[in-house]
């Protein structure tokens, strides 16, 4: 066997980065964003799709909530478990680097 | 009549040439030779006009699609459409720097099939010697340039048993994704239906294996399950819906909704080059005979999952229902369900195996009769 591979739990230290095998791409023939990967193909709402631009392997968690916070206008404290959350599902689908 | 929205994915069986001789394939069984393929500047035509359709991803399989040798050229034409591109290998005898060539051309995705998770296994299936040595080495390979790797599990009675072991191969592979996929009898397959064909107290622990396994890898590696219709109660959404998301091209280019599809004799298909892709998807009678639900009889026309299967797979209602516009036998509400269940008894039955396989070769000209 080789080394055990772990889960990676999301922090708010954790960096995210779109995974290098996830492509996120504006497709002109339905005019929305899609988020292609391995075998599927996702369509990430506005939200979603504001998280995942801010997963450029330099913004922590702390700071993108703190951006997103000011950009919906809303709590910072209210939007974290959401932020987190996702963040999380994300990466579990590898698709997402924590 | 709802319009019908451009087609996301796109498989392309670039060869029906391959160095294994799975008993478990889904190609035809009469298989196409060399000189029937599509040559280059056909290959690239297509793909040019599939990305202005709108597929968004395509998967480059065949046979062994490394024996193309424009490979690499066609990788670099998909990658510059922005298509999201998959390779689907067995993984033998590839060339020294042609995976690492192919990631450079902008190739997005490894997926390696594993006929065994030891070595006798998968050359006893493959009929290969030495097959499963080099497949190992193809996936170093494969991470070595960091390009994603998915492993690909064809499972049936024979390899069945071996499930938790092409986890653990998986998982010290370093694939990100783990395919265990319950082989469709299509082709070679339901040739050899009844040597496949595994047992119901296999089948009920293979799932509890991998739903396990499943909850336990969250987050480490992906397994995703394509469980086997026979045992099924509502069928699978073959292909997403006939004509709806996705498409086949086969070697000579004759563009089909799915890759079983000329099993249903009724239709006609066209090759690519006599018409565009765009009038094929759209205006082609074989696309259109299955496409929505306008086609459907009892049960599937009152069925509140009529647009969650869209009726299964009208190729499995061919080959047992003798009905194209049939329920999938997979479904419990179909009046020809029990065959299924009594096509699982006869294969499992005592005497019906015998210990042999109808090897998958180029020059067998008949389809099986079922
Ligand atoms: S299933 Fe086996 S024989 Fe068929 S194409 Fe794949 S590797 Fe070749
Ligand atoms: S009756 Fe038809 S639509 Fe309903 S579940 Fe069965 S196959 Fe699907």
């Amino acid at each position: 066997m080789s080394e055990t591979r772990i889960r990676a739990i999301v922090s708010p230290q954790s960096r995210p980065a779109l995974k290098k095998h996830a492509r996120l791409q504006y497709d002109k023939v339905r005019g929305a964003w899609a988020l292609l990967s391995p075998e599927r193909i996702f369509w990430p709402n506005e939200v979603s799709l504001d998280i995942l631009r801010l997963c450029n392997g330099r913004n922590e968690v702390t700071q993108m909530i703190a951006i997103l916070a000011d950009q919906y206008g809303a709590d910072e404290t209210e939007i974290t478990l959401d932020v987190t959350g996702f963040l999380q599902e994300w990466s579990d689908k590898f698709l997402v680097e924590l | 009549m709802e319009p019908v929205l451009p087609p996301i994915g796109m498989l392309a069986e670039l060869t029906h040439r391959c160095p294994l001789q799975c008993a478990y394939c889904s190609n035809p069984v009469e298989l196409l030779k060399a000189n029937r393929e599509m040559d280059t500047g056909g290959w690239i035509s297509l793909f040019e006009q599939a990305a202005d359709l709108g597929v968004l991803q395509v998967h480059l399989s065949g046979g062994e699609p490394t024996l193309r040798t424009d490979l690499v050229e066609l990788v670099r034409c998909l990658a510059r459409r922005g298509v999201y591109t998959n390779l689907i290998t067995a993984g033998v005898g590839i060339s020294e720097g042609r995976i690492e060539a192919l990631a450079e051309a902008g190739l997005d995705h490894i997926q390696l099939s594993f006929q065994g998770a030891f070595a006798t296994t998968t050359e006893k299936i493959g009929n290969a010697r030495g097959a499963h040595e080099k497949k190992i080495e193809t996936a170093r390979r494969v991470r070595a340039t960091g390009l994603p790797l998915t492993i690909n599990a064809p499972i049936h009675r024979h390899n069945m048993n071996e499930v938790p072991d092409f986890i653990d191969l998986a998982l010290d592979l370093g694939a990100e994704r783990l395919e265990i996929a319950n082989v469709q009898y299509a082709g070679w397959a339901l040739l050899n239906r009844d040597a496949l064909m595994p047992q119901r107290a296999a089948v009920e622990r293979q799932v509890q294996i991998v739903e396990e396994a499943q909850e336990r890898l969250r987050g480490i590696m992906t397994i995703d399950f394509v469980t086997p219709d026979y045992f099924a109660i509502y069928p699978k959404p073959c292909m997403g819906g006939w004509a709806r998301d996705a498409f086949m091209v086969a070697p000579d280019g004759t563009v089909l909704p799915c890759h079983a599809a000329a099993t249903i004799k009724t239709l006609q298909f066209e090759r690519f080059g006599d018409r565009t892709l765009s009038e094929i998807w759209h205006d082609s009678a074989a696309f259109k005979a299955f496409r929505g639900t306008d086609w459907m009889q009892e049960p599937c026309r009152s069925c509140e999952r009529k647009e969650i299967d869209w009726g299964g797979c009208r190729c499995q209602a061919m080959a047992i229902a003798g009905d194209a516009a049939a329920s999938d036998p997979a479904c419990i509400k179909s009046p020809f369900h029990d065959r299924m269940g009594a096509l699982i008894d006869q294969a499992t039955g005592k005497k019906s195996y015998d210990g042999t396989f109808a090897y998958r070769r180029i020059g067998r000209m008949s389809e099986p009769m079922v």
